[in-house]
């Protein structure tokens, strides 16, 4: 019942989300419509890496326990991740071409984010070169926390060496676009919009894994 | 040395091998697993051996009474089996160097050259174990098994390749450890039962 | 730690009656250098883009070779019987010692050789020389985990590069930027924030390898 409510107040915030960035917050000074995919931009990036976040979290729990349904979690998890990571990169590059002039020029960023899928799509590969389902767990998980391991040399170190033209990626440290008090409470709606709508797709996952498990559990 | 496992069961790819087996088994007996190709013999010695984990049930050792901890348990077993092989390119004896010293074992070199004279391989020693017959390479892995003197040892199918002599000889071997010592033997053959004592059967 | 040697020892006189890793590894090494030398040709090629390419040779030559020390173990049914007598950690640390002498031998061939052929001047030694020591243990510890999870896994060949590039990438972009330093005579201070990075890897590398890997070794 809550969750039912929850789905439905999360329809609502998610329109409004959408109105508020096209047509109630204001434009920053001095920048072009193109900003506006600010708000779904960032909201998905940040979901891209709390996914993956999560997906390493269940993978160190299933290594722990040894209960193949955190195994699954964390796959549900990351598949997530690679979803709002696509959606991440295109609405990034899009941007890119509105204010850098092309759509791919190995910024910094943009090549973190791009190792970020690859390290995932290699996840997905590893996934289904095994067959036995516990082994397979294993090396997965094992493999999701070594990638994890190698992340923040991607975010800290290759920004370091190559100079970035992107923001940084902790909003209004550096103030390269101030918000004034409508962009802001439109971005950060956005950002629990988006988040809210991360844990409910997780959720579903989640409840659908128990329930094939089941199935697996009677047909035994 | 006493062996105890409780309600073992193991799936693979959610199918079920086997399931809740219970049994008991000392030092002094012979312990055979039974049962049809393919019915999960190697997988019940290698979970017994704690080479892999049961999906669930628990397996322990003891001795006097005091619980053996996992992490020591292989200092205590000799396995042998057709899917547990020995570095083929190197000779039997650096083979069987690189095993004691890794088990840590003091004065080896007596004991290699008691154990393969024992069992027919003398004079082979510095040959590569490809070189080997297969009847050969299954002496050598009772070499191998043996070596450490080991409390309780495992052996899966316990003839293959091997000789009628070889066999009367094998016979020989297992009767007179099992006075003292725990064996467990995964075998369909009626002459290996002859040795045993308990029987785990493995399908259902 | 004396297991660890005693299996990096093992696996020695096992690689030099086969000499198969050893092989592989040598020959692609050549075979790549001898193509970029080819298709690069009388153009004389800067600074920027020798050191790009002096580390994808390295990259590629120890990805044909790193994951054969477990393949190996699995592939001659020998990874029980190693179970059997001794500790995954030292079975971990006696292969990664291995990968390691295997990647320096590599080195002391490739990289005079390259040097040589394609008139890569070095100003700063030091920096170069630490940046390829760093760089190993990164690509050997990156490498050897690698090499265990798809020993594991049914399709062995063409899985290991695409599972260790993304993970080592740290290791080839702060390696490139270190040559270049190096080979454009920048003073120490430039390059250290690479030297940290490489420095840095290797170890979170080495320790995550030795901390997982007794989860894929024991299933």
């Amino acid at each position: 019942m809550f969750l039912k409510s929850l789905k439905i107040i999360l329809f609502f915030l998610l329109a409004a989300v959408i109105y508020g960035a096209f047509l109630y917050a204001p434009l920053a000074k001095g920048l072009g419509e193109y900003t506006r995919v600010l708000y779904f931009h960032v909201p998905t990036a940040w979901i891209t890496v709390t996914a993956f976040a999560v997906g390493a979290l269940f993978s160190g729990i299933y290594l722990k326990n040894k209960e193949l349904k955190y195994d699954l979690w964390a796959e549900a998890a990351n598949q997530l991740g690679l979803l709002f990571g696509v959606l991440a990169t295109v609405t990034g590059s899009i941007w890119a071409k509105m204010s850098w002039g092309s759509f791919w020029n190995w910024d910094p960023r943009e090549t973190s984010i791009f190792i970020l899928l690859l390290i995932y799509a290699a996840y997905f590969a590893l996934r289904s070169a095994v067959e036995q389902a516990d082994r397979r767990a294993a090396l997965s998980a094992v493999y999701d926390l070594l990638a994890f391991v190698t992340v923040p040399f991607f975010v800290f170190v290759v920004p370091r060496i190559y100079s970035s033209l992107h923001p940084d990626p902790i909003v209004n440290t550096q103030g390269k676009i101030h918000m004034n008090g409508k962009m802001l409470l439109v971005f950060l709606s956005s950002l629990s919009a988006y988040t809210a709508v991360f844990f409910w797709m997780l959720k579903q996952r989640i409840d659908l894994i128990g329930i094939q498990l089941k199935i697996k559990q009677l047909e035994n | 040395m006493k062996l105890t496992a409780e309600k073992i069961s193991k799936n693979f790819a959610e199918k079920s091998i086997f399931k809740n087996l219970t049994f008991e088994a000392e030092s002094g007996t012979c312990l055979a697993v039974l049962g049809p190709n393919g019915s999960g013999k190697t997988t019940l010695m290698r979970i017994l051996s704690h080479l892999i984990l049961p999906t669930s049930g628990s397996i322990t050792y003891s001795q006097n009474g005091t619980t053996i901890r996992p992490e020591h348990i292989f200092q205590h077993i000799g396995f042998l089996g057709p899917y547990l092989e020995l570095y083929q390119d190197l000779s039997a004896m650096e083979n069987l160097e690189f095993f004691s010293k890794i088990r840590g074992l003091k004065d080896f070199a007596p004991r290699i050259f008691q154990l393969m004279e024992q069992f027919g391989l003398k004079g082979r020693e510095d040959d590569a174990v490809k070189t080997y017959s297969s009847g050969m390479k299954q002496r050598l892995k009772y070499v191998f098994a043996l070596l450490h003197e080991p409390q309780i040892l495992f052996v899966d199918e316990p003839r293959s390749n091997l000789d009628e002599e070889g066999i009367r000889l094998v016979y020989e071997v297992l009767q007179q450890y099992k006075q003292n010592h725990l064996l467990i033997m995964a075998t369909n053959d009626s002459d290996d039962l002859k040795l045993a004592d308990v029987k785990v059967q493995v399908n259902v | 730690m004396y297991k660890a040697w005693l299996v990096f020892r093992k696996d020695v006189q096992q690689e030099f009656k086969t000499r198969y890793a050893l092989n592989a590894i040598f020959l692609f090494a050549i075979v790549t250098l001898t193509a970029v030398s080819f298709s690069i040709g009388a153009f004389s090629a800067g600074p920027e883009i020798l050191s790009a390419l002096l580390w994808i040779i390295l990259f590629f030559s120890s990805m044909s070779g790193l994951a054969h020390i477990f393949v190996r173990e699995e592939e001659t049914h020998t990874a029980d019987t190693l179970k059997l007598v001794t500790t995954s950690s030292s079975v971990f640390i006696g292969k990664l010692l291995f990968n390691i002498m295997l990647l320096f031998m590599v080195e002391l061939l490739v990289v005079p050789l390259f040097m040589g052929v394609m008139n890569f001047v070095i100003y700063d030694a030091f920096v170069f020389v630490l940046s390829l020591v760093f760089g190993t243990f990164g690509l050997a510890g990156g490498g050897t985990i690698v090499a265990a999870i798809i020993s594991k896994s049914n399709t062995k060949g063409a899985l290991f590069t695409v599972l260790a590039f993304p993970i080592l990438l740290p290791v080839i972009v702060s390696g490139i930027s270190a040559a270049k330093k190096a080979a454009t005579n920048a003073p120490l201070v430039l390059a250290s924030s690479e030297l940290q990075a490489l420095f840095a890897f290797a170890v979170v590398i080495i320790t995550a390898g030795i901390l997982l890997f007794d989860f894929i070794w024991n299933e």
